[in-house]
Protein backbone atom coordinates (compact mmCIF):
# COMPACT_ATOMS: atom_id res chain seq x y z
CA UNK A 1 0.00 0.00 0.00
CA UNK A 2 3.04 2.65 1.12
CA UNK A 3 4.79 1.08 -1.73
CA UNK A 4 2.67 1.72 -4.66
CA UNK A 5 2.43 5.41 -3.47
CA UNK A 6 6.42 5.44 -2.39
CA UNK A 7 7.55 3.75 -6.11
CA UNK A 8 4.67 6.75 -7.65
CA UNK A 9 6.41 9.00 -5.66
CA UNK A 10 9.62 8.43 -6.76
CA UNK A 11 8.95 7.60 -10.29
CA UNK A 12 7.97 10.70 -10.75
CA UNK A 13 10.71 12.64 -8.77
CA UNK A 14 13.26 10.77 -11.64
CA UNK A 15 11.53 11.79 -14.11
CA UNK A 16 11.62 15.65 -12.86
CA UNK A 17 15.38 14.54 -12.66
CA UNK A 18 15.65 14.12 -16.07
CA UNK A 19 13.60 17.43 -16.86
CA UNK A 20 16.24 19.25 -14.79
CA UNK A 21 18.90 17.63 -16.09
CA UNK A 22 18.52 17.88 -19.80
CA UNK A 23 15.74 21.17 -19.60
CA UNK A 24 16.45 23.83 -22.19
CA UNK A 25 15.91 26.86 -20.57
CA UNK A 26 17.32 27.79 -16.78
CA UNK A 27 13.29 27.72 -16.10
CA UNK A 28 12.19 24.38 -16.93
CA UNK A 29 15.33 23.22 -14.59
CA UNK A 30 13.39 25.60 -11.70
CA UNK A 31 10.59 24.24 -12.27
CA UNK A 32 11.53 20.68 -12.35
CA UNK A 33 13.04 21.21 -8.90
CA UNK A 34 10.25 22.64 -7.51
CA UNK A 35 8.48 19.50 -8.56
CA UNK A 36 11.22 17.64 -6.63
CA UNK A 37 10.91 18.91 -3.74
CA UNK A 38 7.15 19.07 -3.13
CA UNK A 39 7.59 14.99 -4.12
CA UNK A 40 10.17 15.29 -1.57
CA UNK A 41 7.99 16.24 1.20
CA UNK A 42 5.36 13.53 -0.18
CA UNK A 43 7.86 10.89 0.17
CA UNK A 44 9.19 11.83 3.83
CA UNK A 45 5.31 11.59 4.86
CA UNK A 46 4.86 8.48 2.75
CA UNK A 47 7.96 6.91 4.28
CA UNK A 48 7.45 8.03 7.75
CA UNK A 49 3.78 6.47 7.66
CA UNK A 50 5.52 3.65 6.02
CA UNK A 51 8.13 2.40 8.65
CA UNK A 52 5.67 3.60 11.23
CA UNK A 53 6.71 6.82 12.13
CA UNK A 54 4.97 9.44 11.27
CA UNK A 55 7.39 11.96 13.23
CA UNK A 56 9.13 12.48 10.10
CA UNK A 57 5.99 15.04 9.23
CA UNK A 58 8.03 17.55 10.83
CA UNK A 59 10.55 17.34 8.46
CA UNK A 60 9.19 17.37 5.32
CA UNK A 61 7.31 20.49 6.98
CA UNK A 62 10.44 22.27 7.41
CA UNK A 63 11.37 20.95 3.85
CA UNK A 64 8.41 22.65 2.13
CA UNK A 65 8.94 25.65 4.10
CA UNK A 66 12.62 26.08 2.97
CA UNK A 67 11.72 24.63 -0.85
CA UNK A 68 9.48 27.87 -1.01
CA UNK A 69 11.60 30.50 0.67
CA UNK A 70 14.33 28.83 -1.72
CA UNK A 71 11.76 28.77 -5.36
CA UNK A 72 10.66 32.25 -4.88
CA UNK A 73 14.44 33.77 -4.23
CA UNK A 74 15.74 31.76 -7.39
CA UNK A 75 12.64 32.92 -9.63
CA UNK A 76 13.56 36.74 -8.49
CA UNK A 77 17.54 35.54 -8.86
CA UNK A 78 16.60 34.81 -12.46
CA UNK A 79 14.02 37.46 -13.27
CA UNK A 80 16.11 40.97 -11.67
CA UNK A 81 19.49 39.44 -11.37
CA UNK A 82 20.50 39.86 -8.23
CA UNK A 83 18.81 39.06 -4.41
CA UNK A 84 18.12 42.72 -3.45
CA UNK A 85 15.93 45.56 -5.69
CA UNK A 86 18.91 47.93 -5.97
CA UNK A 87 19.43 47.07 -9.73
CA UNK A 88 15.77 46.68 -10.50
CA UNK A 89 15.42 50.54 -10.80
CA UNK A 90 17.83 50.62 -13.54
CA UNK A 91 15.84 47.95 -15.88
CA UNK A 92 13.06 50.76 -17.90
CA UNK A 93 11.64 48.25 -19.53
CA UNK A 94 9.62 46.77 -17.06
CA UNK A 95 7.26 49.37 -15.47
CA UNK A 96 6.14 48.21 -11.90
CA UNK A 97 9.05 46.22 -11.59
CA UNK A 98 10.01 47.75 -8.07
CA UNK A 99 6.47 46.76 -6.91
CA UNK A 100 6.88 42.85 -8.22
CA UNK A 101 9.03 41.78 -5.34
CA UNK A 102 6.28 43.16 -3.04
CA UNK A 103 3.57 39.95 -3.67
CA UNK A 104 5.96 37.08 -3.20
CA UNK A 105 8.04 38.58 -0.31
CA UNK A 106 4.68 39.43 1.42
CA UNK A 107 3.45 36.50 0.55
CA UNK A 108 6.33 34.10 1.93
CA UNK A 109 5.62 35.58 5.36
CA UNK A 110 2.05 34.56 6.93
CA UNK A 111 2.54 31.20 5.72
CA UNK A 112 5.63 31.37 7.39
CA UNK A 113 3.67 32.11 10.46
CA UNK A 114 1.07 29.81 10.34
CA UNK B 1 -14.89 -4.16 9.94
CA UNK B 2 -14.71 -0.19 10.04
CA UNK B 3 -10.83 -0.78 9.39
CA UNK B 4 -10.99 -2.81 6.95
CA UNK B 5 -13.22 0.12 4.86
CA UNK B 6 -10.75 2.62 6.35
CA UNK B 7 -7.77 1.07 4.72
CA UNK B 8 -9.80 0.59 1.58
CA UNK B 9 -10.32 3.87 1.59
CA UNK B 10 -6.69 5.09 2.25
CA UNK B 11 -5.57 2.16 -0.88
CA UNK B 12 -7.58 4.16 -3.38
CA UNK B 13 -6.94 7.47 -1.99
CA UNK B 14 -3.07 6.60 -1.94
CA UNK B 15 -2.98 4.93 -5.19
CA UNK B 16 -5.10 7.48 -7.20
CA UNK B 17 -2.32 10.17 -5.78
CA UNK B 18 0.33 7.93 -7.05
CA UNK B 19 -1.04 8.21 -10.99
CA UNK B 20 -1.73 11.79 -10.30
CA UNK B 21 1.84 12.27 -9.95
CA UNK B 22 3.41 9.91 -12.37
CA UNK B 23 0.86 11.65 -14.87
CA UNK B 24 2.16 14.99 -13.94
CA UNK B 25 6.05 13.48 -14.35
CA UNK B 26 5.33 12.09 -17.50
CA UNK B 27 3.74 15.60 -18.59
CA UNK B 28 6.78 17.75 -17.45
CA UNK B 29 8.98 15.45 -19.45
CA UNK B 30 7.12 15.34 -23.05
CA UNK B 31 5.21 18.43 -23.01
CA UNK B 32 7.17 20.45 -25.63
CA UNK B 33 7.00 23.70 -23.91
CA UNK B 34 8.06 25.56 -20.91
CA UNK B 35 4.39 26.93 -20.30
CA UNK B 36 2.58 23.87 -20.71
CA UNK B 37 5.61 22.06 -18.59
CA UNK B 38 4.25 24.10 -15.65
CA UNK B 39 0.65 23.21 -16.39
CA UNK B 40 2.10 19.58 -16.13
CA UNK B 41 3.74 20.51 -12.83
CA UNK B 42 0.88 21.71 -11.20
CA UNK B 43 -0.74 18.70 -11.08
CA UNK B 44 1.53 16.34 -8.87
CA UNK B 45 1.56 19.83 -6.59
CA UNK B 46 -1.50 20.05 -5.68
CA UNK B 47 -3.92 16.75 -7.17
CA UNK B 48 -1.13 14.70 -5.83
CA UNK B 49 -0.23 15.97 -2.69
CA UNK B 50 -4.26 16.44 -1.79
CA UNK B 51 -4.91 12.68 -2.57
CA UNK B 52 -1.79 11.25 -0.81
CA UNK B 53 -2.51 13.40 2.38
CA UNK B 54 -5.68 12.36 2.09
CA UNK B 55 -5.35 8.83 2.25
CA UNK B 56 -2.66 9.40 4.74
CA UNK B 57 -5.35 11.00 7.16
CA UNK B 58 -7.54 7.98 6.57
CA UNK B 59 -4.35 6.23 7.80
CA UNK B 60 -3.42 8.10 11.06
CA UNK B 61 -5.91 10.33 12.18
CA UNK B 62 -8.98 9.02 12.96
CA UNK B 63 -8.59 7.16 15.56
CA UNK B 64 -8.36 8.96 19.59
CA UNK B 65 -6.48 7.03 21.86
CA UNK B 66 -8.15 6.73 24.84
CA UNK B 67 -7.67 4.25 27.67
CA UNK B 68 -6.25 1.04 27.18
CA UNK B 69 -6.93 0.68 23.22
CA UNK B 70 -8.21 2.92 20.47
CA UNK B 71 -10.77 4.61 19.65
CA UNK B 72 -12.59 5.01 16.59
CA UNK B 73 -14.10 8.44 15.93
CA UNK B 74 -14.99 9.25 12.25
CA UNK B 75 -14.60 12.54 11.14
CA UNK B 76 -12.63 14.37 14.06
CA UNK B 77 -9.08 13.90 14.60
CA UNK B 78 -7.46 14.50 18.18
CA UNK B 79 -4.08 13.50 16.83
CA UNK B 80 -1.23 15.25 16.12
CA UNK B 81 -0.40 13.66 13.01
CA UNK B 82 -4.18 14.51 11.63
CA UNK B 83 -3.59 18.17 12.62
CA UNK B 84 0.68 17.92 10.74
CA UNK B 85 -0.47 16.62 7.94
CA UNK B 86 -3.28 19.15 7.13
CA UNK B 87 -1.26 21.99 7.79
CA UNK B 88 1.36 20.16 5.29
CA UNK B 89 -1.54 20.41 2.34
CA UNK B 90 -2.56 23.82 3.59
CA UNK B 91 1.20 24.97 2.97
CA UNK B 92 1.26 22.83 -0.09
CA UNK B 93 -2.03 23.96 -1.33
CA UNK B 94 -0.93 28.21 -0.74
CA UNK B 95 2.58 28.07 -1.91
CA UNK B 96 2.39 25.95 -4.71
CA UNK B 97 0.86 27.85 -6.83
CA UNK B 98 2.24 30.71 -5.57
CA UNK B 99 5.66 29.40 -6.86
CA UNK B 100 4.57 28.48 -10.39
CA UNK B 101 3.04 31.65 -10.58
CA UNK B 102 5.92 33.71 -10.06
CA UNK B 103 8.64 30.86 -12.38
CA UNK B 104 5.74 32.32 -14.90
CA UNK B 105 5.63 35.33 -14.54
CA UNK B 106 9.79 35.79 -14.11
CA UNK B 107 9.94 33.45 -17.12
CA UNK B 108 7.62 35.74 -19.12
CA UNK B 109 9.65 38.63 -18.30
CA UNK B 110 12.60 37.05 -19.87
CA UNK B 111 11.34 36.61 -23.00
CA UNK B 112 10.80 32.92 -22.73
CA UNK B 113 9.21 31.82 -26.11
CA UNK B 114 6.03 30.38 -26.39
CA UNK B 115 6.56 27.42 -29.21
CA UNK B 116 3.01 27.25 -31.06
CA UNK B 117 0.93 24.79 -31.99
CA UNK B 118 3.48 23.00 -34.36
CA UNK B 119 4.07 19.89 -31.81
CA UNK B 120 5.68 17.92 -33.82
CA UNK B 121 8.65 20.22 -34.63
CA UNK B 122 8.89 22.13 -31.53
CA UNK B 123 8.62 18.54 -29.65
CA UNK B 124 12.16 17.79 -31.30
CA UNK B 125 13.47 21.03 -31.07
CA UNK B 126 12.72 21.42 -27.18
CA UNK B 127 14.26 17.74 -26.74
CA UNK B 128 17.07 18.43 -29.10
CA UNK B 129 18.50 21.46 -27.10
CA UNK B 130 21.53 20.79 -25.15
CA UNK B 131 21.55 22.33 -21.82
Amino acid sequence: MFGLALSGVLITMLLGLIRAVKGPTVFDRILAVNMFGTMTMLLIAVAGFGVGRPDFLDLALIYGLMNFIGMIAVARFTRFGNLASDDSASLPAQPGSPAQPGPPAQAASPSEAS
Amino acid sequence: MLQIALDVLSWLFLGSGAICCVVGGIGVLRLPDFYTRTHAASIPDTLGALLIVTGLIFQSGLTLPAGGGEVLIIGLGYDLVTIKLLMMLAFILFTSPTAAHALVKAAHARGVSWEGLDTTSDREESDGLPG
